[in-house]
């Protein structure tokens, strides 16, 4: 959105004989608005950029011609008059003129309930019986989209939506067709929506005055805001966290609709999972009961097909409840959880402490993942305790530890405005982040150069200056060479490297051994190319860094952050506005997990696990001795009950059987356990190898703080009662912990986290009060006048020298490939519409009809020299395993390259990826591994 | 070679040489006096120009009359950004056709015109934006402007004075709207040619967001002789308020249609009976527009006027762009105005709610009062609508499109009755 500056010049004008006084560059319609004063507007909405078409807000400046008082600004000694004989004939006249084609009913009305134009109707006595024209014939409706309603006849081209697009998620995907009666909003060259480059992120919907783009309904009958409930939350999906209202019909415990709410991070943006996409909370394959698996069904195996790895039965996305039920019987709450308490217990006794592990999720609250990781530390006795972080960042954290003493980011992803250069790398932003990606889109269109760096060409790319597509796994290459020109031009801050920084000599012996002609053999960029990009670099007076997946899911991982964390340093990118390091965290509650201590080697806010004194202090805060040892990490635990040694475990709201690498070897492992809980909200694939299977609520249902990727401290509160006898995870937790002999006990999520808060000093001071309405950032000192400190370390780092580490690096090739039998390289990620293991967007109606089936994409090249075409069926083969699915051509995957969304159960990515770790973040090396493409028939 | 017919009361400056192929190339052009105004005009500074111009008096040929000298002189002189130039090559204007024969026959004095008038103003680039549809015309202008560089009158440090120019030809793709100013500027950029909001206006906020002056073709065209002979000179012709020479575009019912170029004191019925012949044998003017479509009807006893900017405002109606369509007693008016109102239907760039919707519901009424279906309440509400689709909109199409309904039932009420009261038609045939 092209922000207008406002002057601190101030204009003084007359407005309906008042006089106002306005900074220079406000509009009338502003100034009069301030004076109390409302003018009739329908294409006008303070976020938008005014453009003045609908006429309506016309007023008389004393001039031949009325001016539009949106887009007008106030001048000095202006005379406005903004009522009139003639100015309210123009505005009932404009009202009817409107009216003649709109449809008898409005789609509006039927569903948020707020039609302007008929507001203006009502204000203005205007009877459409009485309207002298018949309607017109040629405009259409367009129901092509599965979640937005298109009515050209409802449609006043205020250009709302248009703007919305373009200017506020930078999508650019509608524009105007034709000209007079004729023109219409058109999605890209006039194709229907349903079929255009339309995200569906519903923001048009949003912006929309009319009935013209209005929402469908995708649970029970969407309608009128008033005739619903109202709740303030948050959007259960990705790291942004975007602040949402859901409206919510309580007769039938059902959320109707949602709206992107005002904060600081999101602006009131959401994409098409957040506004789309809640409706799997009400999904029948919810679990409702709790289930203890028969004895028949014993020695534990999976149960569907798709789990077992057979490729038979229909092709879908669900798990059939019908294949999967028979082994589990219903069961009271009263033996499920004696069962689990006691089994642990058993183990725990029998092979000690260490046999037992538990997975929290960062899907959970912070109160839950604080809670989790108490019951296995003081309660399971171990510290064997870990989450799906291990996953994503766990690299980028440890990188970012060891260097600069802290693992959150450095700033916040809005204050891309304020930057010279940003930098995306490893990141897929427009479809993992897409709100975060509306901020980096913008800054792009106003004036910050942005330099992509990826394997993929992916539609952030599309907005870059600069977009270098390197080989997969060759980053640390690429950045040496980086910093190799930026050290040989003299681009870098000698001062901050003086007082801020330890380390450079090694790193400039290290780095000039990677010329950029040597880093173009390997990452394939041109030298000339990463020369030109280094030196944008080193001369932007404030430069951010933003990295997702493609740099931390690597065996090299750490590497590649810690390069990252080395250019910001040697350019003294750190702690200014405009500058920083963010790793744009993945699951909502991804740096709220780990900060609550669900990570095995160190306790809630990064505490270090065997250090005497933090051990000390919390045996004294939970009353018992704690294990001094850190505990194994998620792919360590898998290979433990591989092993045998590790023997029981517990996951709260983790599908490690579709989200952990090498699947084939996860089943082997699964099985193997002599004890599984499993607690989440359906049945999924981990649950096949449950001994009981503890029913949860879902986000809607329950009151929790989550810490998003800025970290910003939210609250979501609960929208919707759990469906049947499914309880809160953290009463299923004390339940737990309680019946294994360690009573824990709370009156609500509220006074869990007031426990957490009082042993985590960066989340001193903040609680349920002082977080509404939109949270706080992570530290927040003083929380009654301050929203937290959004810029970390401008004056040194947490470490013991207050300095930030250089830690040099040397280029290191993947674990694994490709060579004859397996040519090509496999990359994982994600699609805009799923989310991980697809348990909630598979369920949810609008995303399962954008995306419904397994898909890998490939360069179309490729797949002419295969003579495959899209929607085609491939079997992909590793050395550890082969999934069937569909074929996309897609010219952002390069030639060589096969890229697999790992949401697909049926065509589990992960039976292909490789196990191989990091060896400082444990990391799996997801986005690597030699893999062959060959045709295959569609299923039966 | 008069083209296509000549009169001798015509004052024939810029359509001296119209009909004479051996005038459109560059060697025929200097022989005939072209490229001297350039050598003068570089020889003096550019702000010595744009005084010229402003003491001739010259008003833009475009349609709105505004006066030439003080639209450049409102343009930066040092802003730190690049100016430029945009000549409106557009003319869609319906019944208007000067341009197209300025730049057929001519084409260096267009070239001559812009490159003059891009020094008075600063700019070192300057765009021809020509409708789409003038084929054959773009080949002529565009080996024209290959001539121009060839020759040293473009390009780099021309004719060693060290002011340089480009000079580009753009085809518009086909829009009337594309031929008001912000529109083409938008057209011009690569956008829909939909009209933008002023203020800012073109010369501080233009094309590329850049200080801007758009001038019509026949404006450009006349710079050179200006520039010339002196604003004096210029001024031997018309009135103090409307100096110089104007070509109509003569069509409809004539016995003799053409481009005539006249002195802006010219009396109009002269220009329609003498030079044009009035209508065909045995038929009686009932009606005439003076300035293209968009200016307001005239009744044959009210076109005893000089043909002035003042004149023709005092005699009722507007000079616009000179496009002078004549209507004979066969003509309904009811079915004319109401072919008037589709077309601007049809071009209304979409984005004002008054005329997307207005002209729409203009035809309608139109239509159904045509066929005989009209109601008695119709001639109000056209008014009506008419009266809130002028002056409330981003540019002047809306008006345009209301203009000749209002007035064809100010002057014309009874056939719109007739057609109304009586279903009936009083056009003669």
């Amino acid at each position: 959105m092209i922000k207008p500056q406002k002057s601190t010049r101030i204009v003084t004008l007359t407005i309906d004989g008042r006089e106002v006084s306005v900074p220079g560059g406000t509009t009338i319609w502003e100034a009069a608005k301030s004076a109390g004063i409302e003018i009739p507007v329908l294409c006008h909405d303070p976020r938008l950029r005014p453009v003045g078409v609908c006429r309506m807000c016309v007023v008389d400046v004393g001039e031949r011609v009325l001016a539009a008082s949106c887009v007008r600004q106030a001048s000095e000694g202006m005379k406005v008059r903004t009522s009139s004989d003639k100015i309210h004939t123009c505005r009932k006249t404009l009202t009817e003129l409107l009216l003649s084609d709109y449809p008898a009913e409005s789609r509006r009305e039927g569903a948020t309930g707020d039609d302007m134009l008929l507001a203006l109707a009502r204000d203005y006595g205007i009877d459409r019986s009485d309207i002298a024209i018949p309607a017109g014939d040629g405009r259409t409706q367009d129901m092509t989209s599965p979640v937005i309603a298109v009515d050209h006849a409802a449609c006043i081209l205020c250009d709302r939506c248009i703007r919305a697009c373009d200017e506020i998620q930078h999508n650019d995907v509608i524009g105007r067709t034709g000209k007079g009666y004729g023109t219409r909003i058109a999605f890209d060259l006039n194709a229907p929506m349903g079929n255009s480059t339309c995200v569906s992120c519903g923001e048009c919907a949003a912006v929309c005055p009319t009935g013209a783009l209005t929402n469908k309904t995708l649970t029970v009958q969407i309608r009128p805001r008033e005739q619903l409930k109202k709740i303030d939350s948050l959007c259960p999906y990705c790291g942004v966290g975007c602040a949402i209202t859901f409206h919510i019909d309580p007769d039938t415990n059902t959320v109707v609709f949602a709206e992107g709410r005002h904060s600081p991070g999101s602006e009131s943006r959401l994409c098409v999972k957040g506004r789309y996409g809640f409706d799997y909370a009400k999904h029948p394959q919810r679990l409702t009961t709790p289930l203890i698996r028969r004895e028949e069904f014993y020695p534990k195996g999976p149960l569907s097909f798709a789990v077992k790895g057979e490729r038979r039965g229909k092709p879908g996305g669900l798990v059939d409840y019908g294949e999967v039920m028979p082994a589990f019987r219903e069961a009271t709450w009263e033996e499920a959880l004696d069962l689990v308490a006691s089994r642990l217990k058993g183990i725990k006794q029998r092979s000690g402490p260490s046999a037992l592990a538990g997975f929290g999720s960062a899907k959970c609250s912070n109160e839950e993942a604080y809670l989790f990781q108490k019951l296995v530390r003081a309660v399971f006795g171990t510290n064997n305790v870990d989450h799906c972080t291990r996953l994503c960042h766990a690299s980028s954290v440890a990188a970012l530890l060891e260097t600069i003493g802290s693992g959150a980011v450095t700033n916040v992803f809005s204050d891309v405005h304020n930057a010279d250069v940003a930098v995306v790398t490893g990141s897929n932003t427009t479809a993992n982040h897409p709100v975060a990606a509306t901020f980096i889109k913008d800054a792009a269109a106003s004036g910050t150069t942005l330099i992509v760096i990826d394997s993929r060409e992916t539609g952030i790319a599309r907005h870059a200056h600069h977009f270098l597509r390197i080989e997969p796994g060759s980053d640390v290459a690429l950045y040496n060479a980086m910093m190799h020109v930026l050290i040989g031009e003299d681009l870098v801050n000698h001062d901050y490297i003086r007082d801020f920084t330890e380390g450079f000599e090694a790193l400039r012996e290290l780095v000039k051994k990677y010329p950029p002609e040597l880093a173009e053999g390997i990452c394939g960029v041109p030298a000339a190319t990463i020369r030109e990009v280094a030196r944008v670099f080193g001369r932007a007076n404030a430069a951010i860094i933003f990295w997702g997946m493609g740099i931390s899911q690597h065996t090299t991982g750490t590497d590649n952050a810690r390069c990252l964390i080395s250019l910001a340093l040697l350019t003294g990118n750190i702690g200014r506005a405009g500058t920083g390091l963010h790793p744009l965290r993945g699951q909502n509650n991804v740096q709220g997990a780990s900060d609550a201590g669900l990570i095995p080697m160190v306790y809630p806010d990064y505490q270090k696990v065997g250090e005497p004194a933090t051990q000390k202090k919390f045996e004294e805060a939970w009353g018992v001795p704690l294990d001094p040892n850190p505990g194994l990490t998620v792919v360590e635990i898998i290979n433990g009950a591989l092993k045998g040694t590790i023997k029981g475990m517990y996951m709260m709201g983790e599908n490690p059987f579709l989200s952990d690498p090498n699947s084939n070897k996860v089943r082997k492992a699964l099985a193997n356990l002599d004890f599984l809980c499993v607690q989440d909200i359906f049945l999924t694939e981990t649950a096949e190898f449950a001994d009981v299977v503890l029913p949860a609520t879902s986000f809607f249902e329950k009151d929790g703080t989550y810490t998003n990727s800025d970290r910003r401290v939210q609250v979501g509160r609960t929208a919707l009662q759990p469906p049947g006898q499914a309880r809160l995870d953290w009463q299923l937790v004390c339940e737990i912990a309680t019946r294994m002999g360690y009573e824990m006990k709370y009156a609500g999520a509220e006074e869990i986290f007031e426990e957490f808060t009082s042993l985590a000093p960066s989340y001193a001071g903040l609680d349920y009060h002082n977080l509404s309405p939109t949270g706080k950032l992570w530290p927040c000192p003083d929380p009654a006048s301050s929203d937290g400190k959004q810029l970390l370390f401008g004056d040194g780092f947490p470490t013991p020298s207050r300095r930030g580490k250089f830690v040099p690096v040397e280029y290191q090739p993947a674990a694994e490939l490709p060579d004859d039998e397996y040519p090509f390289v496999l990359n994982t990620g994600r699609l805009l519409e799923h989310w991980h293991t697809g348990t909630m967007t598979r369920r949810s109606k609008a995303l399962d009809a954008i995306e419904p089936e397994a898909v890998c994409e490939l360069n179309p090249d490729d797949l002419e020299a295969m003579a495959l075409k899209s929607g085609d069926y491939v079997n992909l083969s590793t050395r550890r395993g082969t999934i069937t699915l569909k074929v996309r051509a897609s010219r952002g995957v390069a030639p060589g390259n096969v890229f697999v969304p790992f949401h697909f159960r049926e065509a589990s990515a992960n039976i292909l990826t490789n196990d191989a770790l990091d060896p400082f973040g444990k990391i799996p090396e997801y986005k690597y591994c030699a893999v062959k493409v060959a045709p295959a028939q569609p299923p039966a | 070679m008069a083209y296509p017919h000549a009169h001798p009361r015509e004052a024939r400056v810029l359509s001296k040489h119209f009909g004479e192929k051996d005038a459109i190339p560059i060697d025929g052009w200097i022989e005939r006096g072209g490229y001297k105004a350039l050598d003068k005009a570089l020889a003096a500074s550019p702000d010595d120009i744009t005084q010229i111009v402003k003491d001739s008096g010259l008003r833009g040929r475009g349609g709105a009359g505004f006066p030439t000298g003080l639209k450049w002189s409102f343009m930066p002189k040092d802003g730190g950004k690049p100016n430029y130039l945009a000549c409106n090559a557009d003319e869609s204007e319906p019944g208007t056709f000067k341009d197209r024969e300025i730049m057929r026959w001519t084409p260096h004095q267009l070239i001559e015109g812009c490159i003059i008038s891009s020094y008075a103003i600063r700019a070192k680039h300057a765009y021809i934006y020509i409708r789409g549809e003038f084929v054959d015309v773009v080949r002529i202008l565009n080996q024209a402007v290959v001539e121009a560089y060839e020759r040293g009158y473009l390009g780099k440090n021309i004719k060693g004075s060290g002011y340089d120019l480009d000079l580009t030809v753009h085809l518009g793709a086909g829009a009337y709207i594309a031929g008001e100013e912000t529109g083409l500027l938008n057209s011009l950029e690569g956008r829909r040619a939909e009209p933008r909001i002023k203020p800012p206006f073109p010369a501080q906020r233009g094309a590329f967001g850049m200080p801007t002056t758009v001038n019509n073709v026949e404006t450009l065209a006349a710079v050179p002789h200006i520039v010339l002979n002196g604003a004096d000179w210029y001024r031997q012709w018309g009135t103090s308020k409307s100096p110089g020479t104007k070509l109509f575009s003569c069509c409809g019912h004539l016995q003799r249609p053409g481009n005539y170029e006249v002195p802006l004191d010219f009396n109009l019925r002269d220009l329609v009976f003498d030079l044009c012949g009035g209508p065909p044998k045995g038929r009686q003017l009932l009606a005439l527009i003076p300035g293209g479509s968009s200016v307001p009807i005239m009744t044959a006893d009210e076109i005893d006027c000089d043909v002035s900017y003042e004149g023709i405002e005092a005699a009722g109606s507007m000079l616009g762009s000179g496009g002078l369509i004549a209507m004979d007693d066969s003509t309904c008016m009811v079915r004319a105005v109401r072919r008037m109102v589709e077309f601007y239907a049809h071009e209304s760039c979409g984005q004002c709610t008054n005329c997307r919707e207005g002209t729409s519901w203009l035809a309608k009424i139109l239509r159904r009062i045509e066929r005989g279906q009209g109601r008695e309440e119709d001639l109000p509400l056209l008014l009506d609508i008419g009266a809130n689709m002028a002056g409330k909109t981003i540019c002047p199409l809306s008006d345009s499109a209301a203009v000749p309904v209002v007035s064809a039932i100010q002057k014309f009420g009874r056939e719109f009755e007739a057609h109304i009261q009586d279903g009936r038609c009083t056009a003669v045939n």
